[in-house]
């Protein structure tokens, strides 16, 4: 029999983790043994859980702090939003349009992730943090200026920069309907997200990232984490491969923020503020940094404990802030890794398949 | 008369004082440089360096501390662009060329303070050097198309025959960061080996092993030279391994090429004892 590397296993406890707990909740959800709030949850989950790995790639995989994932989210929230409400009438199955509506999302996200990404990554450590930080900001204040409309003639856009536009400006004809309403956000949008759906997701953004990084271009992403200078001397294109590594991680975003749009009959781009982003990058923390399983579990605990601290009413948010701050500081430790290593069986030297 | 001295231009002749093996007469040189030099503000780090470098020749860069050795090996690889002059690498100029592109027309090298991707497997780092000779795409990784199973085969049997060199087998699963500190100097070597390099760069190899593993170094370079067919230079304080194996030798002080020549004319020369060890005295 042939082993395994050990990354490839840990790979393949991943999808099955993922898959399980589909399967485990899906039997649940149709027993009914699930509360509204929390199967209102499931979807919201599945976008923070692609929202951290994608993040992770940045961060984890290729090194460079980022702190404007939510401004891809959002790209990708109202573009997908945008795509699925002015196909309401021609595409009449919903999972194609929300199929259709994520690859817009994700196209969108990938198209502003290179805009930002070609000046942006020429910059390095604190400086680009700061500049994707700015960035997130400045996507928020943009989808705010919009207005957009769709009738019989196609889409209809305006940029409502100097705040005297409103919706009669769009002229639409009769039978139009307004999709976003400038700083009102979109409203009326039709939810088709599925958990179905944000499974299937959460299943693509995880071959997409460990194939990645188990691949060619994978390892060369993280040769410019390990060493800069080594990687270019054995002939890694550093712009190339930078490039890659944040596009492929926008793009990711954006597809979840179609998901994440879809699931809300309105949405306003204050919700992708800083706070988004910083809570995206805690799951990327608390999950270890390149560790992508530690993502998935990571954005899901941290979806999951507001909602499981409701009862404790006013102090909910202290002992939520208490409990981030024992865990960081835990599995810190070195005692309680010791205690982890001396637990968990010994790493041998990996075999190679082949 | 001399209105316009200034605006023609001023002639150097060109320099006819290199040296290379006689078996390399027949082909090429792989390294040619012309009046290189590098100004940091001011200061000439390197001042009008020319050497040749033989298709098979192992050569030997030598100097006092500071005097630009590891300067010279960063132009070479265009960490540094040069202010001045040319390089030629197998005949082409690299004018204006990227450390990786430079890569790929063939300079490897290795690093005085070793870089190596710390956090991957021995394997992967021999991989990265290999990176430019996988052929397969960002699609392919991500589908595992079936081109990804053979090319990554591939690189597993080529990056094992690499280990090979320095029995390092055994080790391909190991993180790199966590090799001693020997093991990760031949670690570096391996890689640079995996760009097939027609020149290859070694930045004090022998730094911080013991006579034994240095006799065992230098072995090697003479297997890997022998092997591959490809011109080495080195930078390197044993003058033991410099005397022993270097054919041409090339001494830099405050950045001036002071001599050149074979190790035996090296070693009675007069300005390079001067430079090591100081002017005598009067009288002395």
């Amino acid at each position: 029999m042939r082993k395994l590397k050990t990354t490839t296993k840990i790979d393949f406890a991943t999808y099955i983790g993922v898959i399980i707990a589909f399967v485990v909740i899906t039997v649940l959800m149709n027993g009914g043994m699930l509360t509204r709030s929390f199967s209102g949850m499931l979807v919201p989950i599945c976008c923070s859980i692609v929202m951290a790995v994608s993040l992770n790639l940045t961060v984890g995989i290729l090194g460079e702090l980022s702190l404007g994932h939510a401004g891809f989210v959002s790209v990708g929230a109202f573009s997908g939003v945008i795509a699925s409400q002015s196909l309401v009438n021609a595409v009449e199955s919903e999972p194609v349009r929300l199929l259709i509506a994520i690859v817009v999302g994700a196209i969108c996200a990938a198209i502003a992730g290179i805009l930002i990404g070609i000046p942006v990554l020429r910059l390095r450590g604190d400086y680009l943090a700061i500049v994707t930080l700015a960035f997130g900001e400045i996507i928020k204040d943009l989808i705010n200026c919009l207005i957009v409309g769709v009738d019989s003639k196609g889409l209809h856009v305006l940029f409502n920069a100097k705040g005297t536009l409103t919706v009669q400006d769009l002229n639409l004809k009769e039978g139009g309907s307004v999709i976003i309403k400038g700083a009102q956000g979109a409203t009326g949008i039709k939810t088709i997200s599925t958990f179905t759906a944000g499974f299937i997701l959460v299943m693509v953004a995880l071959i997409v990232v460990l194939n990645l990084t188990r691949s060619r271009s994978g390892r060369a992403i993280m040769a410019l984490r390990d060493n800069r200078i080594a990687a270019e001397s054995v002939g890694i294109n550093v712009t190339k491969y930078k490039l890659m590594a944040f596009v492929t991680s926008a793009a990711l975003a954006g597809a979840a923020g179609a998901l994440y749009g879809l699931n809300y009959s309105s949405l306003v781009s204050s919700t992708f503020n800083f706070n988004m982003s910083i809570e995206i990058l805690l799951m990327v923390v608390f999950g270890g940094l390149g560790n992508i399983w530690g993502s998935v579990i990571a954005a899901a605990a941290i979806k999951l404990l507001p909602e499981m601290l409701r009862a404790l009413a006013d102090y909910r948010m202290l002992i939520y802030a208490i409990i981030l701050i024992l865990v960081m500081i835990a599995i810190n430790n070195p005692t309680i890794k010791g205690l982890l290593g001396k637990i968990l069986p010994k790493k041998k030297g990996d075999e190679i398949d082949g | 008369m001399d209105r316009f001295a200034h605006k023609r231009g001023k002639l150097v002749p060109l320099p006819s004082d290199s040296l290379v093996p006689e078996r390399d007469l027949n082909s090429a040189p792989v390294l040619e440089t012309r009046h290189l030099g590098i100004e940091f503000g001011g200061l000439k780090a390197v001042d009008d360096f020319n050497l040749t470098i033989g298709k098979t020749e192992i050569a030997g860069l030598i100097g006092p501390n500071g005097a630009g050795k590891t300067t010279v090996f960063n132009l070479l690889t265009k960490v540094y662009q040069p202010t001045k002059g040319t390089i030629l690498i197998n005949g082409t100029d690299t004018h204006g060329m990227s450390t990786a592109h430079v890569n790929r027309i063939g300079v490897a090298r290795t690093f005085q303070n070793i870089r190596l991707f710390n956090n991957l497997t021995v394997e992967e780092n021999v991989k990265l050097g290999l990176h430019n000779h996988i052929k397969y795409g960002m699609a392919g990784g991500i589908l595992r198309l079936p081109n990804y199973w053979k090319q990554e085969k591939i690189a597993h049997d080529k990056a094992m025959e690499l280990l090979s060199i320095f029995d390092m087998e055994h080790l391909a699963n190991h993180k790199a960061g966590s090799l001693p500190y020997g093991a990760q100097r031949r670690l570096e070597i391996v890689r640079a080996l995996g760009t097939n390099p027609s020149l290859l760069l070694l930045d004090e190899p022998a730094a911080g092993m013991n006579p034994s593993e240095t006799v065992d170094l230098m072995e090697n370079i003479i297997k890997i030279r022998d092997t591959f067919q490809i011109a080495i230079m080195l930078i390197e304080h044993d003058m033991n391994l410099v005397m022993g194996i270097c054919e041409g030798i090339c001494v830099l002080n405050f950045g001036k090429v002071i001599a050149k020549g074979s190790p035996e004319d090296i070693q009675s020369n007069p300005v390079v004892i001067e430079a090591y060890l100081g002017k005598k005295k009067e009288g002395e």
